[in-house]
This record gives C-alpha cells, structure tokens and sequence, in this order.
C-alpha cells in the first residue's frame, strides 16, 4: 500500500505582509519613483506593492551611503563587527519568518529556505562579523582600508543569501551599502532593512532599493559608488564591465554556469545518484553553478541512468510551503518560458526528453524535472544556462575526454567530480577550468569557503578570506 | 538598613559541568583589595586536579570535534551571557580588585569583548595559519591546525577577570579543553564566570576551574602526562622554572611565565591561539 | 568450493540465486564481488538519511504510519531474568496491545531466546503474531558452528516462526567471507520452514562499506530478512544503516528478483523515529517494503510510545505514560 504524505504545509501565519513596501534609504522605508507588484509564483497571487526606485531614488540612496560612510568606517572595527553579529542573531531568531517569506516570493521548497538559505544567510553575518577586527591578519597588508560605497544587485535564486554575501563582507570591512534585490523577489530584502532598524544599525549604511533593471542600471552606473557588486546574468555582466572602463570602481561579477558534474564508473552510486539530483534540481535548477551537465562514464552509463530515473520519481513537485515539497515553482512567467524555449530546442535538435509522472498544479508557473539523454556538446542544452530543472546528460570515455567536455564552454563557476578514487578526482580537479569543484557532495557553501567563476563566470570571489579583497583597497 | 539579611553564595570548584565542593572538604578564606572578609572558597586538592583532566580528556572529542562555525557560535552566547550579568561582574571585580566601579565596569566590557573576539577566530584560524603548500610533485599538500589536546592553565594572579577570560577563551577557541586555576588570592570572578559557562553551550568538561593554593596544585597540573599543554602565565614565580621542568616529562607545550603580568587590554594578537596547535600536514597524490 | 561445515548437515540445496552462482563458487569469487560493489560515502549516506527525517508525517498519514508501525513491531525481550511469566504478559501485549481500544493492531511478532519459545509460542497460539527467537550464540555469536546449529534447531522445535541469527563478525572482519556465508547457508537449513533474519551487528562493522557487502553476503546465502543490530552493541540501528541496507536490499531484488525483508532493531523509541524510519523504506526501497512481511523494528519500548501517539491522535490530547500497560 502507498505511503501518501498529507499536506504538511508550513504556517503562512507567521509572516505579516503588508500591502506595500517603500524604499529603504537613510534608515526609513520612503515612497519610490512608481510602484510594481511582487507575485507568489507557485499560485501567481499578488502578494505586495513594492516602489520602485528611479534615478533620482537611487541618488538619495547613494548619497545617504556616502554620508554615513565617515562615521561607519571610523568605528571601531570591533563595534561594527558586534552590529553584524547582532544581526546574524536576529536572522536566526526570525528564520521561520524569513524562511515562509522567501518562499511565498521565491517559489522556492520550504525545506530548502528554511534549511538552507536562512541557516546560510545568518552564517555569513557571523563568519563575517568576525572578521570586522582581524583585517589585519587577513594576509591583505596590515592595515587594509575599505573602498567606499559599494552598489549591489542581487539576482532573484538566492534573494536573502545572496543579500548575505553582498553585505556581510561590505559592511565587515568598512563600506556600506546600497543593494537592489531582484524584482521578483524583493520582500526578504525589505524584511532585511527592519532587521536593520531593530539592530540599530546606523541610518545610511544599508540602503535598499527596489526595482527592475533600470534601477540596476542607474545604480551600477552612478558615479557616487566605488565598488559593484553583481550577480547575475553573464550579458549584463559584460554591459557592466564595459560600463566601469576608464572608472576607477573595482568590480566583482558572479555570473552563470553550465556546469559539469562528472561521475566516474567507480563512484559511489547511491551517493552520486544524489549528488546528481542535489546539483540540478535544488532549487528548481535556479542556481548559477548548478550540475547541469551531466558526464557519465560509458561503462557506467545505464546503471547511472536507471537508478536517476528511479530516483526522480520520488521527487515531490507542488506547493513550496509544503514541507515535503522537493520541487517548488519556477520563479517567474519570464523564466518558464525560458526554459520552455531550450526544452524544446532540445526536442527539435535530437535529445531525448525524459520526466517522471508529475502532475503539475494548474495555477502557477511550474516545469518538471526533465533528463535529456542523447546530448551533445553542440546542442544548445549543452551550451547555454537553461537555469531550470533540466538536465543535459552525456558520456564520456576516459578522464581526459571528461575533461575536455567539462572545459568547454565559456563559462567556468564550478564542477562535480565523483569517484572513490581519491589521487583520480584530485587530478580531475586539477584540470577542470572552474572556480570551484566539488568532489563526492554538489551545491554545497559555507561562509569560509570563497566562490566564484573562472572565464566568463565572472571574476572575483564571495566568501571566506578571499571574500574581504573584494571590498579593500588592496 | 533592611531588617533582611542577605543569603550568601557558597563558592565552589567547576569540574565536568557540575559544582563540586573540593573532594579534600578544605576551604580558604578569600578578602577583598582592602582586606575584608568575602567568602570562603574551595580549596582544591590533587585528587581533584586529577578528576579535572578526567573531564577535560573526556570533553576534547566532541569539542574538538564540533565544527568552528558552532565552536564561535557557543563563545558568542558566553559573551552574550556574560554581558547580561555584567553589574554582577562588576561589583565583583571591584572588591577583588580595588577597582573603582567604572573602572571595573570598563574591565568586564573588554572582558564581553575578547570572548566576541575569539568567537570570531574560530572558524578563521586556519585561514590564517594553514594552507595549500606546493611541493614540488604531483600532490595535494595542505596543512590545518588542530589543537593540542588538554590545556592547563595557571590563570593571571591579579587580572580577575579579564586577564582569565583572555587565557581561556583562545585555548578553548581552537577545541582544547581545559584544566584551569583561578587567581588564588581573587577566585571569586571565576567561580561566577564558571557558573555563566555552566548556563552556556560550552559542554561540560570544556572549561573545568580549581580555586585553592596554586603551590599545591600547579605541580599536579604540570606534571600530569595525560595533560598535552600548560600556560604558566599566572605561576608563582619561584616555581614556574620547576613547572616548565615538570612539564618537560611528556614534552607539554609550554606558554612560559611573563617577567611582569602582561597589560591585557592591548590587542591579543594570534600567540595565545597558535600556542595550543598542532600543525597536520596531508599529502595525497594527484594522477589519473 | 566453499566448504559447508557441519558435515553432518547431510544435503543442502540452497544456493545463490542464479545470476550469483558463480560469486558464491569460492572464497576469492566472494571477495572479488563483494570489494567491487559500489562503494558508499558515508558523508552522503548520512546527508540522505538526515534529510529524509525532515519529512513532516501529519494527520491521516500520520494514523496510518502509526498503525502500520505497531504491526511491523517485534516486541522484543531479551534478558538474563526473562521468566516464562514475563513472557506470557508480554504476548499478552503482543497479541492486544492497546486493552482499551480493540481497533489497536497486534504486533508483528513476540522475539525471545530459544528456551522462551514455548512460553511464547503457548501463549499466542491462535493470535496470529508469530514467535520470533533469536538463536546462534546471540548477542556474540561465538560458539561453534554446531553449537549455534543446535541452538537453531531448538528454537524450531519450540515451535519458533522466525529465527534471529547473528553473523560472525570476526570471521567477517578479518576477511573469511565464505565461513560467514556457509554459517548463514547451513543455519538457513536448520530452520527448515522457519524465516531466518541474519543480524549484521552493524555497530560492529565499523563502515557503511562493510554493512553493503554483509547485506549482499546474507543475501547471497538466503536470508530472509536482514537485520541491523542485535540491541546490545551501541550504536544499534541508525536511519544511515537503515538506508545502506534497504538500498542493497533493493539492488538485490534488482538483480535476482528476490525480495528480502529488512529488519531495524535497537535505539528505535519514539514514534517519530518509527515514522522516519517509515520514511525512509517509502522512499528508498519503495512501498513493496511498506508490510509487516518485509520490514520490521525490533524494539520494547517504541510499542508504547506508539500507542501513546495512537490515543493522541484519536483524543487529541498528549497521553502518558499511566495509560499505557508497562508488561
């Protein structure tokens, strides 16, 4: 007899949404430029009214960052580390609220917000907060100076995590702030900006302003900040890069990915299997560096495909607050038709589409997790970043082959590596073009762990010491 | 005046989480900077020297073993805790110290500080002192600090408070445990800071405290061989040469005694955090 | 060849399932399969586990797991001071386990040691709960092979439905995978129509490595079940243990089209263990596996915290201890 779950759909109650959000500058919530709405993807409810900040909003935004820029970067180092740790533990005691709210925005599993963005996003205030009085140590000259103010724009997969890796850093060395969260997941930002308050961080230093691209354009583009942050897209990357040519701003990107995740025939199967599932489905495939290319060994081929179809077929698609969801929704219409498009450029170029029976809900943007076998390095689901829950699988015959297909493509985030072997995964490591490579695990962070691409997956890394460089005159 | 008489704290030894008197049953009158009367403290003993290392050795696998990222997050909530009995610390070290009550209240904040300090080093420790090396071969070559094992600590003389929080904290940051003894003259801020821990996450046996006669007990402590380290910081100084004699026995790290007790509001640096670390280097081969 | 000891077993027909027959042929045949099984990252195995113990069991799946678990239980009583008495109170709680709810389920089995048996077996007649009694020198298992054999044999002619073995795990552990085999494969002949579950004493195997190649080498000589623990080594069962089991389990299904049951036993006392552990069978070997015939927890006390769920559940008060039969 089947084992059905009943619905175990984690309480809405716990988060107050309010019918509409302003702009976070200078320490108060201020009314934008014009207004946009924010839906929940998995049922396409409107959910708030959010302003949105125009040029002359991201001014006051940025002059407010660099009013307070004087009197943050004096601090005491120590002082403004004890604010991120305040913070970090306020994140920790509001996790279930910011955990429902990211995923109502967001679309994202429950279980996936509430343990792991949350967890993470806290993690990396605190990791960081230590930081703030031991620049010194950092092995970035003795006495390493911050570089301003900094403008962040943050992509809609990760919205509070990503937040986390933006400001934590900034703030730990001295910068501060003005970030623009995606605009169809702008509420656990705004969220952020109260936590802000209830820390008593002084008014300027976080600054929040939401909004489309425009907005992300006359931020990036303003020239009252020193550094920018960006995660996103490797085209508005590039836009980006020509942008600051000839500007003294110092630039980190972190960009997409198209990455290998490459199984050896003596792997650990079972483990494998996961890793293979964890790296593109977590987070419905909404991950820059997720597996989505999968290289198999022939001899292992059928064995790994059989047991990956068998295991997705326990994979449990539906409403993300359900705390057995596996699958949540697409973010957004835009991103659904994406993936339709590469999907079906897949069909039309001769992969073979697979997907366990799923039924989809019938409101909502959603999209299965679906296999493409019979890929090749010169179809499109090969080479472009679907960032969705599809999966590209070829083989491979000898580590050198597995190799060269992981290495080529323009994009180098990261890379899977599986097998029990430990001197041969060593070596693939070794020569894959990528800036980080996960053996025996996938999709896996921690604040002391830097991330970030090689080649066109952007420049710079977020996390760990190596993290601190990028908000330092150094 | 209140007609109410005040109910008294009975001061006693930390030993594996809990509060024991000493085993030998002894006590030590224990006066303020001016002279008058305080309390009686434990007097501990050998034996409980010995029950000291017990709980320190069976504590060091889980606490060495917990992740850095937990390690910082428990020496936060000490400091967290710490803060919040701060008039209660203050007062103490004022009639320990013959400190004035700004004075003393300045002592406990550095004191909130330096656990939030060595919160942060836990998890950034090996950035700092470790790394990739590269040998010239085909392998991976990475060296990370672990700690020592179990620590003894002779905590400063004079400095209360501050001066034992700023000996304590970096050993217990890297996942040592440790045995430690108080100022003997001025043990009562660390029976108080012992019973903060025991409200804290720091697992029972982490940090193990003994008042009494140092004379009597450091000899234990430095001779012990199933102790793999020894801070001589606040030894009498006609016995520190015979202590680091003692220790040599089975080779224990040794934190040698300062000329003078050290200033400890200036910056602590890395030494007290490096003192207690082993250095493990990993090779493995890179080859298809 | 392998060699089965005692001799005097006379002729003995069980052999690996046809797609194995030549593995089992000899020692090195054994050594070489078993090494080449896929290895297990024991980080991964716990990850998995670990996550699926956050599934949220609610309202009627929750009723339904709960009875399902109380059905799968093997009460179990395997002390130095059982008396025939213990054991009859015991198969009175077996056969009835909630007195005031005659909805309740009866338990899976009632698990004593062999001269228990006919206490046990006196005691259930006719109830439909069968006697299960572990056998072969447990909990250590060292004795002579005709020593455990007559212990087996014993068992049966009690009157046992089910025969707990425990494997050697020095033979195991030092390599000589054939002597464990050929033990399991002469026990499995002494239990005549008896089901044997082979316990691997997974605490003692050190690896989840080992604990796959142990399952399989059960497997191979024709247990039933396999089983985690005997209950006296720590750790006993685990959800990871669990997993690596039920995955070889399935494998093993796979590739002879032989279904065996998996037995945890040991550290399983709360009902929301229980349901993790529900869990896990649902997800990994699959609902086949979801019967009283093909898993079972071997414990004492989850049976009561099972009931006190059961009455929460139909009150929607918490229960107590008081209301339950402590037997």
């Amino acid at each position: 007899m089947p084992f059905e779950y009943a619905p175990a759909p984690e309480s809405r109650a716990v988060v107050d949404l309010r019918p509409s959000y302003g702009l976070f500058v200078d320490g108060e919530f201020t009314a934008g430029s014009g207004t946009f709405t924010t839906v929940n993807p998995a049922t396409e409810e409107v959910l708030a009214e959010v302003a949105e900040a125009g040029p002359a909003d991201v001014d006051r935004a940025v002059a407010a960052a660099r009013r307070a820029f004087g009197p943050w970067s004096a601090l005491p180092a120590r002082e403004r580390g004890k604010y991120l740790f305040r913070i970090a533990r306020i994140l920790q005691e509001r996790s279930r609220e910011l955990a429902v709210l990211e995923s109502l925005d967001n679309g994202k599993p429950i279980r996936e917000s509430r343990d792991v963005d949350i967890p993470l996003a806290a993690a990396y205030f605190f990791y960081y907060a230590g930081w703030a009085d031991k620049l010194g140590y950092a092995g970035l000259g003795p006495d390493p100076r911050p570089l301003g103010v900094a403008g962040q724009v943050i992509p809609w997969n990760f919205p509070l995590l990503m937040l986390s890796w933006k400001i934590a850093p900034a703030l730990a060395t001295g910068n501060t702030v003005v970030l623009k969260p995606a605009e169809t997941t702008p509420l656990t930002a705004l969220l952020f900006a109260e936590i802000c308050r209830q820390a008593d961080l002084p008014p300027g230093v976080v600054n929040i302003v939401t909004g489309a691209g425009a907005t992300g354009q006359a931020l990036v583009s303003h020239p009252g900040i020193d550094k920018i942050a960006f995660t996103g897209s490797t085209e508005v990357g590039k836009q980006i890069a020509r942008s600051v040519a000839g500007t003294s701003k110092k630039v980190t990107l972190e960009l997409g990915g198209k990455a290998a995740n490459i199984v050896f025939d003596d792997a650990p199967m079972d483990q494998a299997v996961e890793g293979i599932v964890n790296g593109i489905f977590f987070n419905q495939g909404h991950v820059c560096c997720a597996g989505s290319r999968l290289l198999v060994q022939e001899s292992a081929y059928d064995e790994v495909l059989e047991r990956l179809k068998r295991r997705l077929g326990t994979l449990r698609l539906g409403d993300p607050l359900d705390k057995n969801t596996d699958v949540g929704a697409i973010n957004s219409a835009a991103q659904l038709d994406r993936i339709r498009e590469l999907s079906d450029a897949g069909d039309a170029e001769g992969a073979e589409r697979w997907s366990p029976p799923c039924a989809l809900p019938d409101r909502g943007f959603w999209f299965p997790p679906t296999v493409f076998t019979g890929v090749t390095q010169a179809h499109r689901i090969a080479r472009e970043e679907v960032f969705g829950p599809v999966l590209s699988v070829l083989t491979f015959r000898t580590p050198a082959e597995a190799v060269e297909k992981a290495n080529n493509t323009p994009y180098g985030l990261s890379a899977g590596v599986w097998s029990d072997k430990g001197s041969r995964a060593l070596w693939t490591a070794s020569k894959l073009r990528a800036g980080v490579v996960w053996q025996n695990t996938f999709n896996r962070f921690d604040p002391a762990s830097p991330f970030g691409g090689f080649k066109e997956s952007g420049y710079g890394r977020e996390g760990g010491r190596h993290g601190l460089e990028a908000y330092l005159d150094v | 005046m209140s007609d109410r008489l005040g109910v008294r704290k009975t001061y006693k030894l930390y030993l594996g989480g809990t509060f024991p008197r000493s085993e030998s049953g002894r006590s030590y009158s224990v006066s303020g900077a001016s002279g008058e009367f305080l309390a009686n403290a434990a007097l501990g003993s050998r034996k409980d020297v010995r029950d000291a290392v017990v709980a320190a050795r069976a504590a060091f696998g889980g606490w060495s073993g917990a992740t850095a990222y937990n390690r910082g997050q428990v020496l936060y909530r000490v400091a967290e805790l710490l803060e919040g009995r701060r008039d209660q610390f203050a007062a103490e070290v004022a009639t320990s110290e013959g400190l004035s009550a700004a004075e003393a209240l300045r002592v406990v904040d550095a004191a909130v500080d330096r656990w939030v300090w060595y919160a942060g080093w836990t998890d950034k420790i090996a950035q700092v002192h470790g790394g990739a090396n590269p040998v010239a071969g085909p392998y991976l070559n990475i060296s990370t600090p672990e700690p020592t094992g179990v620590v003894g600590v002779v905590a400063p003389r004079e400095s209360s408070l501050l001066g034992l929080v700023s000996v304590v904290a970096p050993a217990v940051a890297t996942g040592n445990t440790t045995v430690v003894l108080a100022s003997e003259t001025r043990p009562l801020p660390a029976v108080t800071l012992a019973e903060v821990l025991a409200t804290s996450d720091v697992p029972g046996g982490v940090i193990n405290l003994i008042t009494g006669r140092v004379a009597e007990t450091a000899p234990r402590l430095a001779s012990h061989r199933d102790v793999n380290a020894i801070d001589l910081t606040g030894a009498p100084a006609d016995l520190a040469t015979a202590l680091e004699v003692a220790a040599a026995d089975n080779l224990k790290r040794v934190l040698r005694r300062p000329p003078s007790e050290p200033d400890w509001t200036a910056d602590p640096g890395l030494g007290r955090l490096t003192a207690y670390l082993e250095t493990k280097t990993v090779w493995h081969p890179i080859g298809v | 060849m392998l060699v089965f000891r005692p001799p005097t077993l006379g002729s003995m027909t069980v052999t690996a399932p046809a797609p194995f027959s030549e593995v089992t042929r000899s020692e090195s045949s054994l050594r070489t399969f078993l090494h080449g099984l896929p290895g297990v990252d024991a980080v991964g195995a716990d990850a998995r586990a670990a996550m699926l113990g956050t599934r949220s069991i609610k309202t009627t799946s929750k009723a339904w797991a709960l009875d399902l678990a109380i059905r799968m239980v093997d009460l179990t009583t395997l002390e130095g001071q059982d008396t025939p008495a213990k054991v009859r109170a015991l198969a009175a709680k077996a056969r009835r386990p909630d007195p005031a709810d005659p909805g309740c389920p009866s338990v899976a089995a009632l698990c004593v040691y062999p001269d228990m048996v006919p206490a046990a077996v006196a005691a259930l007649a006719g109830s439909g709960v069968h006697v299960a009694s572990v056998a072969t020198a447990f909990p250590s298992g060292r004795a002579s092979t005709a020593v455990k054999l007559a212990d087996v044999r014993d068992a049966v002619a009690g009157g046992a439905d089910e025969i707990d073995m425990v494997i050697d795990r020095g033979a195991f552990l030092s390599g000589r995978y054939a002597q464990v085999h050929d033990e399991i494969v002469a026990t499995r002949a002494a239990c005549g129509s008896a089901h044997l579950k082979v316990i691997l004493e997974t605490g003692e195997l050190g690896t989840y490595d080992n604990v796959r190649r142990a399952s399989w080498l059960a497997m191979l000589a024709g247990a039933d079940f396999v089983k985690t623990s005997t209950g006296k080594v720590s750790p006993a069962s685990t959800l990871p243990v669990t997993l690596v089991m039920l995955e070889a389990c399935r494998d093993f299904r796979d590739a002879t089209g032989r279904q065996v049951g998996m037995k945890s036993a040991g550290g399983i006392r709360t009902s929301k263990d229980a349901i993790k552990y529900l869990v896990l069978v649902n997800e990994t070997a699959g609902d086949d596996w979801l019967d009283p015939a093909w898993f079972r927890f071997g414990a004492s006390s989850l049976l009561n915290d099972l009931l006190m769920q059961r009455q929460t559940m139909a009150s929607g008060q918490y229960s107590g201890p008081d209301y339950v039969t402590l037997d």
